[in-house]
């Protein structure tokens, strides 16, 4: 079976969807749909370069920010400017933060991205720059518009789930291609031995860092697209509890697959949404930290190749 | 006896002086040596005597505390690792680097990849490139890989690694081959065919050998040199070196 | 800036660099020994600092039995969760352990929430602590920061002679760098690893209670100083002691003066020191040594 067509179905039911969707799970298909770009963008990081990075979560809130402050309380600006925007700030801090972090390996990378994370956090936290812990709002949503025709409101819930869907649709497809490409089969002997591949020739800081910055471009798409629909931003967004939840998505879904990505974040949405539910915990739901806590520890002792793995070992195949 | 200081032909890779400290121990002690095409140019020593950091050295992975590298005419001697060996420096490993999860074929394929242009053409499949399957497959053709392409390469023999090793170092087009061990822990057979290839490669390049198999060694090299505490002893064709006191006397109670 | 005010910053730079120090000596001995990152270990420090506000009504002026007391529930504590979890994780490759530590992480501010609450609680300083001495005309220098500061290098320095004095310390220095020749001279390296893990989890809890009165106690303390911890260790250097302790004092030095001098921006200095240490030399400022 081609390997596309699972996709490709999955996307055309997520765009009949609408139809027969209450509101209230319509927007929750909208957020978990987010966080899968967002979840996306670290498996090219983690799952295809083996970088493992647990700052994630900076890119997604300086694209976030970028939207909501770039567009201040001068009406609905353009998406056609506001969205690259938004992506390239966050590309931006990806190169710096890329730049310094690929000099170092393993437990040195994972701790330096987390420390830089945590200086962009401080920045939109404690400085004037973002308006301190309560965040900012978002006055207007972003437009397509040439003179009166507006072509797209993000302020209208149906244009927003399909412009959520077209990223998520575009980021799968495009990494689909990094991944089959030169540059993604690079990537990929990089991840198994970085050694060997500098002696076959290959200048691997550079193919390491376009990764990097890649990743965190995709993740400033996400940021877009969670402050147009939370209509607002704060602080707690880079924070590295985000960097946490992102990567655990990608590790419950299994690494190593685009689908694993997006499995992972609707796994670890649906997770949170259960353990925080009232009306299905009672009193256990005020302490869902823990109970979320000892699933991950029991999800990563028992099941370490997360769902996609538990898929291979049911069918007893051996799936690549 | 060939004086390498009077060779006729210049050496395509060469070193002048090399030296590796760390802290107050010195691995590799003013090490000069020329490595010509047409030759397989061995490197002997016991263990400890410095061999594989001066391959270290001519690679690129380990930097010289003093002297000079110069190949093809060029001072490599600051070159990153990448850069030499897209510049035709290639080099296998003692100790087996191939991607066991990847086809024998696709092993060979990355390797020929890293001298194409255009890496950020994502676009383009990397299966479908013309160019490095062309250069893996000839690759693999030498190494008598040929009939494996299609397996994954963790599941071939340890000699079928070694092939491979030797495979994906072809796959970069070098004109110098620095081999660390190629023949390490091969059986009778094995080491046979590899002889053969090596026998073959070094119509068109400069070969570097590091090897401990004495037997082996004798009779494919058209140079030896032996290294002992960081140090060239003696450095000649194979009759002279077997005849030299001074081997002899490093050598004394280890046999070959 | 007066004098006098430029000796109080220091001592206030030195004090918190030497705190910052007992938290990431632990973390760097536990990573460069059993090679597990740990991103708990900031819990630890957080456990510390709540022990320090429950224990302190039953302790009363007993300031110093009080830490003994809460160092040897620490290090039981330790112990039992080497035996328990970490030990699993010695083999997993690092995502795995980065995901198991964190999750322990939601498993102790949970507890802590349960157990204890969600509120920011005082410390006070035991009365023969309190007070200070006069610095200057208008200053006056806390006794309790002098006892926490000669608290911590009393314990740098105990540290340093068990590392290098001590027949463990020879044994954790050989554990250190090669694993198997320890195992294969008979050493029990699971009780070694054991007993490392105990320690690091005393010395971090301990800094917590001694940090306690400084800082007060409030839930997030465990986060914000583990990451300082990880900027430590990465300027210092993955299990370097001595690193541990010259980068301990950069970024005491780095962060007292910035918020001096940089008010609302002074968060984001340690990591601009980070950045140029990534530049200048990416290992760490010390190679592994003890």
């Amino acid at each position: 079976m081609r390997p596309w067509i699972v996709p490709v179905i999955a996307a055309l039911l997520l765009a009949a969807l609408p139809a027969v969707l209450t509101p209230y799970t319509q927007d929750l298909v909208v957020k978990i749909a987010i966080y899968a770009v967002f979840a996306l963008s670290l498996e090219l990081l983690v799952g295809a370069a083996g970088l493992v990075s647990l700052g994630h979560a900076a890119f997604l809130g300086i694209g976030a920010y970028v939207t909501v402050m770039a567009t201040g309380d001068g009406g609905a600006a353009s998406a056609l400017w506001l969205l690259p925007a938004a992506m390239g700030a966050a590309a931006l801090y990806a190169i710096f933060v890329g730049a310094l972090s690929l000099r170092t390996k393993g437990v040195y990378f994972i701790m330096v991205t987390l420390a830089f994370a945590q200086m962009a956090y401080f920045v939109f936290h404690d400085t004037k720059l973002g308006g301190g812990s309560d965040g900012i709002f978002l006055y207007s949503k972003p437009v397509i518009q040439f003179g009166k025709t507006v072509l797209l409101d993000l302020d209208r819930k149906a244009d927003l789930y399909y412009t959520v869907l077209a990223a998520l649709v575009g980021t799968y497809a495009l990494l689909a291609l990094i991944n089959r490409s030169r540059f993604g089969h690079a990537l990929a002997g990089i991840r198994v031995n970085e050694q060997r591949m500098r002696a076959a020739g290959f200048a691997t800081y550079g193919y390491k860092l376009a990764a990097f910055v890649i990743a965190g471009a995709l993740a400033g798409l996400a940021g877009f697209l969670l402050a147009v629909k939370d209509g607002a931003v704060n602080p707690e967004l880079l924070s590295w509890h985000e960097s946490g939840a992102v990567l655990l998505m990608i590790i419950l879904g299994g690494i190593g697959s685009l689908r694993g990505a997006v499995i992972g974040a609707v796994a670890f949405t649906l997770l949170k949404e259960l353990y925080q539910s009232e009306a299905l915990l009672g009193p256990l739901a005020a302490h869902w930290q823990l109970t979320l806590g000892l699933t991950i520890i029991a999800f990563v002792a028992l099941l370490p190749k997360g769902l996609i793995g538990l898929k291979a070992r049911l069918s007893g195949g051996a799936h690549a | 006896m060939r004086d390498p200081k009077t060779d006729a032909t210049e050496p395509l890779l060469r070193s002048n002086l090399l030296t590796r400290r760390f802290g107050g121990l010195t691995a590799v002690n003013g090490v000069t040596l020329g490595f010509h095409v047409g030759e397989v140019h061995a490197v002997i020593g016991t263990n400890g005597a410095g061999k594989s950091t001066l391959i270290n050295m001519l690679s690129g992975e380990m930097p010289a505390t003093s002297g000079s590298i110069h190949f093809d005419g060029h001072d490599i001697t600051d070159w990153p690792q990448p850069q030499r060996a897209r510049a035709g420096l290639g080099r296998s490993y003692q100790r087996t680097t191939i991607f066991p999860e990847f086809s024998v074929l696709e092993n060979c394929r990355l390797c020929a990849q890293a001298a194409l242009p255009r890496a950020w053409a994502v676009w383009e499949s990397a299966q479908h490139c013309e160019a490095s399957l062309a250069t893996a497959r000839e690759a693999l053709e030498r190494a008598g890989l040929s009939d494996d392409a299609q397996r994954s390469a963790g599941t071939l023999s340890h000699g079928g690694k070694r092939q491979l090793e030797i495979a994906m170092c072809l796959a970069t087009k070098p004109r110098v081959l620095l081999l660390d061990e190629p023949l390490a822990g091969m059986g009778a057979e094995e080491t046979e065919r590899m002889l053969a290839l090596l026998g073959a490669l070094k119509q068109n390049h400069a070969v570097l050998l590091v090897e401990h198999d004495m037997d082996a060694v004798f009779r494919i090299a058209d140079r030896i040199t032996v290294m002992v505490n960081g140090e060239v002893i003696a450095s000649d064709a194979p009759a002279a070196i077997r005849a030299n006191r001074d081997v002899q006397t490093a050598y004394l109670g280890e046999g070959h | 800036m007066d004098f006098a005010t430029f000796l109080v910053q220091c001592l206030n730079a030195v004090q918190y660099g030497l705190l910052l120090f007992l938290v990431a000596s632990g973390l760097t001995l536990i990573f460069g020994i059993m090679g597990v990152i740990n991103l708990a270990h900031g819990s630890f420090y957080m456990i510390g600092a709540y022990m320090a506000f429950v224990l302190a009504p039953y302790f009363g002026d007993w300031y110093l039995t009080k830490l003994m007391v809460g160092v040897l529930l620490a290090a039981v504590f330790g112990y039992l969760l080497e035996w328990a979890f970490f030990s699993f994780l010695y083999q997993r490759e690092h995502l795995q352990q980065v995901l198991m530590t964190y999750a322990l992480i939601l498993v102790f501010e949970e507890l802590r929430s349960m157990l204890v609450g969600n509120d920011v609680h005082g410390v006070q300083a035991p009365s023969w602590l309190g007070g200070g001495f006069k610095l200057g005309e208008l200053m006056s220098y806390p006794w309790y920061r002098v006892f926490a500061s000669v608290a911590c290098v009393v314990l740098a320095l105990a540290l340093y002679w068990v590392v290098n004095r001590t027949r463990l310390g020879m044994m954790i220095r050989a554990g250190a760098s090669n694993r198997d020749m320890v195992r294969g001279l008979g050493i029990d390296i699971q009780r070694l690893y054991r007993i490392v893990f105990a320690g690091g989890v005393a010395l971090a809890a301990l800094a917590g209670m001694i940090a306690a009165p400084l800082s007060s106690v409030y839930p997030g303390m465990g986060g914000s100083v583990l990451i300082i911890c990880f900027v430590v260790v990465v300027i210092g250097g993955i299990g370097s002691i001595t690193g541990a302790l010259v980068a301990s004092l950069l970024v005491g030095f780095v962060d007292t003066f910035g918020k001096v001098f940089f008010a609302e921006y002074s968060g984001i200095g340690v990591y601009l020191l980070m950045a140029v240490i990534l530049v200048w030399r990416p290992e760490g400022l010390m190679k592994r040594s003890f």
